[in-house]
């Protein structure tokens, strides 16, 4: 599994903590960070490596930082890890799902080195914790648009692997294109990776010959806007992990942005003041993880208007994107009236809701 | 003036020598390469080939690992370069590979959770019968259609990998998953699991295997007739017709080999180091085997050493790139320079260089 995103039913919403014992006051730290690809301009690991360089801003000489690109998951992530915690890292970060086993096994040997695991589920010692972030927020704001931008009433999604984190995704960006236009219509590619430009090209191109003109995509490469910057307008799309901005202010017209900086910079200097414990922190647009890109002029001010307000009732907190009445694709009841998701449910979320034409492949 | 001059006979001298000196002109390319970056380059290559294997802080922890990772590159390497001396070339070990592991993974995953003795030999079996068969379409193709085996056996890489993806989601998914990609973890069944031979040594059944084929091989090419046959097939194909060497058998038979030595370590892998049959399990064994089995000059020990020298590289590069900051590029080429360097220094072994003083031309 490539990296990132699978949560268990076992984990619970809000920066939840464990209460495992707070470690002492360190007068410096070495924060070391694994990432699954190569840092680039722009896309996940990219994102994560912002995230280094606001700690390294945020602490300064006090904090010594460490990284290693494209280690694959599997036996080799347990060796480089076993390596890092070896040359003196104190909190070592690993950032992409497929690390979750082999970050378990080396925070076992290593009890003094704390171990933070993103879009993981597995906290087998005291100092293995878990982070990850609620982009189904951002796709809210995503489907909103797309409902009244497009004007076949097909919308698209490119999916990267049928998980509970990309189902998530498609059934918030549809319902919220649903309800501000009845009639929309939603088609799913699964393209089976996070990366590959030349596949989610061809994702693209065949969903444009279907008549899609609203393209989102959960894959982290820039040819879905690619294609579309081809059809002279006629298609738009939206940036993904990275914000894009190069094919601004159309097709690129919003984007979600994954934000770590904060998480980070909150987390070594907990480790640095001696507040630190063991946490399972899943935070979105309010708390900064989840930032939605600038939404362009490229969309009238009303659809832009309702898309910000959407984006600011879930950062004030006064609504929830699974909010019932909602129903599973089978047509039986979901949510009740008013009813809100508990994470549980989301996290292991394995169907479509209500309205989405075709199945989750398994 | 510099000219080339044809060796009547290949060089023996050079033909052990260009290996050693690939490695040096590796290593001051590479320093010239880790200089422009910005860092010291006698630091990268020390921390590239020296700590881990010497460093106190890392020594103890990389030496075994080296083993883990030469392991799976030898036993591949070994058999691909049967079929490399016979001018077969098999260069979709990365999909036998997979398919070894998912056939041995399969069979292990369906007695969970029983727990007899028998279980991991099956998954041996099975798991080289996977290899065996992928490696079969490629030879059978040949044979009967007279494809090419280069093309057929490379992107049959990509079907096993799209195999590789289906079975993480579907077939050989861990029902106790929740739902994840991914089999069960067959290191925490005992019954399937490749755990170390010698806690602390690195020694799984999979280094076993490399190092009883390296053996294996040696005696195959020194001293029995298929050895004989197939060093002749690759030297002088016409004579080794006259010689009674049937092609299509000879054909069939290294692909057999190369590719159930390639499900072998893909069992050993998934079983043991990787634990998990996974969309990401394979990471390019069988494409860097290619660069091992030519590194080691298709010689059985030579492959061993070079095994051993790419661990090293792997190993000694994941160093570099945390304690130096070096771009995973940098390593990346660093390790491209190796087989850069051996071909083109091949040359001297069936070339000589000539200082001309005058420009006569003898010709």
């Amino acid at each position: 599994m490539k990296r990132r995103t699978l949560l268990a039913s076992a984990a619970m919403g809000v920066a939840l903590t464990f209460g495992g014992a707070a470690q002492a006051q360190m007068d410096s730290a070495k924060a070391c960070f694994v990432y699954v690809g190569p840092i680039g301009d722009g896309g996940w690991t990219y994102q994560h490596h912002q995230g280094l360089l606001a700690v390294e801003e945020a602490f300064g000489d006090k904090v010594e930082t460490a990284y290693q690109e494209n280690v694959p998951e599997g036996a080799d992530a347990e060796r480089v890890l076993t390596q890092m915690a070896l040359s003196g890292c104190n909190i070592i970060f690993t950032t992409s799902f497929g690390y979750m086993d082999p970050t378990n096994a080396v925070a076992a040997k290593f009890p003094n080195v704390m171990f933070e695991h993103a879009t993981g589920y597995k906290r087998d010692h005291p100092n293995v914790s878990t982070y990850n972030a609620r982009f189904y927020e951002g796709r809210a704001v995503q489907g909103t648009i797309a409902g009244r931008m497009t004007k076949s009433n097909k919308i698209g999604y490119i999916a990267s692997f049928p998980i509970p984190e990309v189902i998530m995704g498609i059934n918030s960006y549809f319902t919220h294109a649903r309800k501000v236009n009845p009639d929309v219509e939603l088609s799913v590619i699964w393209a089976y990776t996070w990366f590959d430009p030349a596949k989610e090209a061809d994702a693209a191109k065949a969903m444009i010959e279907q008549g899609v003109d609203v393209i989102a995509s959960h894959t982290d490469s820039t040819a879905p806007l690619a294609e579309a910057a081809k059809t002279n307008g006629a298609v738009i799309g939206f940036g993904q992990a990275s914000d894009m901005s190069e094919y601004s202010p159309s097709p690129r017209v919003s984007s979600i942005i994954d934000n770590w900086a904060p998480y980070y910079v909150k987390r070594v200097g907990a480790l640095l003041d001696g507040s630190y414990e063991q946490v399972d922190a899943w935070e979105g647009i309010p708390g900064g993880e989840v930032l939605i890109g600038e939404i362009t002029d490229a969309i009238p001010a009303e659809v832009k208007a309702e898309a910000e307000a959407i984006r600011d009732a879930i950062a004030n907190g006064s609504y929830h994107p699974f909010t019932g009445p909602l129903n599973k694709q089978d047509g039986s009841a979901w949510l009740g009236d008013g009813e809100v998701s508990d994470d549980g449910t989301l996290l292991g979320m394995n169907f479509y809701v209500e309205g989405i034409k075709g199945d989750i492949p398994q | 003036m510099f000219i080339l001059e044809k060796r009547p006979t290949p060089s023996k001298f050079w033909a052990w020598g260009t290996p050693f000196l690939a490695v040096v002109l590796t290593m001051i390319a590479g320093s010239i390469m880790f200089a422009v970056l910005g860092k010291n380059p006698f630091e990268a290559i020390r921390t590239i080939f020296w700590d881990p294997l010497f460093n106190e802080q890392f020594a103890a922890y990389s030496r075994p690992q080296l083993l883990v990772k030469a392991g799976p590159l030898i036993l591949i390497a070994i058999g691909l370069s049967l079929g490399f001396r016979a001018g077969i070339w098999n260069i979709g070990a990365e999909g036998q590979y997979i398919m070894g592991a998912i056939f041995g993974a399969g069979v292990g995953l369906a007695f969970y959770p029983l727990d007899a003795f028998y279980i991991f030999p099956l998954m041996v079996i099975a798991g080289a019968a996977g290899g065996l068969l992928w490696a079969m379409i490629p030879a059978i193709l040949k044979t009967r259609f007279s494809t090419n085996e280069i093309l057929v056996s490379l992107l049959l890489v990509y079907v096993a990998e799209n195999i590789l993806a289906s079975m993480s989601l579907g077939l050989l998914r861990n029902p106790e998953g929740g739902g994840f990609p991914g089999s069960r973890n067959l290191s925490q069944y005992d019954a399937a699991a490749n755990h170390e031979l010698f806690a602390g040594t690195g020694m799984h059944w999979g280094v076993v295997a490399a190092f009883i084929a390296v053996i294996a091989s040696y005696i195959l090419l020194q001293r029995h007739m298929l050895g004989f046959q197939i060093k002749l097939a690759g030297q002088a194909p016409r004579a080794a017709r006259f010689a009674g060497v049937s092609p299509n058998k000879l054909v069939v038979l290294c692909m057999a080999i190369s590719g159930a030595l390639a499900g072998l370590a893909g069992v050993f892998e998934v079983s043991g180091p990787a634990g998990q049959i996974s969309i990401d399990f394979n990471v390019g064994y069988g494409f860097t085997a290619i660069i091992v089995a030519f590194l080691g000059r298709l010689n059985p020990i030579g492959i061993l050493l070079a095994g051993l020298l790419m661990a090293l590289t792997y190993i000694g590069g994941e160093l570099a790139q945390f304690m130096l900051g070096l771009p995973s590029a940098a390593i990346q080429a660093f390790q491209g320079m190796l087989l850069f360097f051996l071909l083109a220094v091949d040359l001297l072994s069936n070339y000589r260089i000539r200082l001309m003083l005058f420009a006569k031309e003898a010709r």
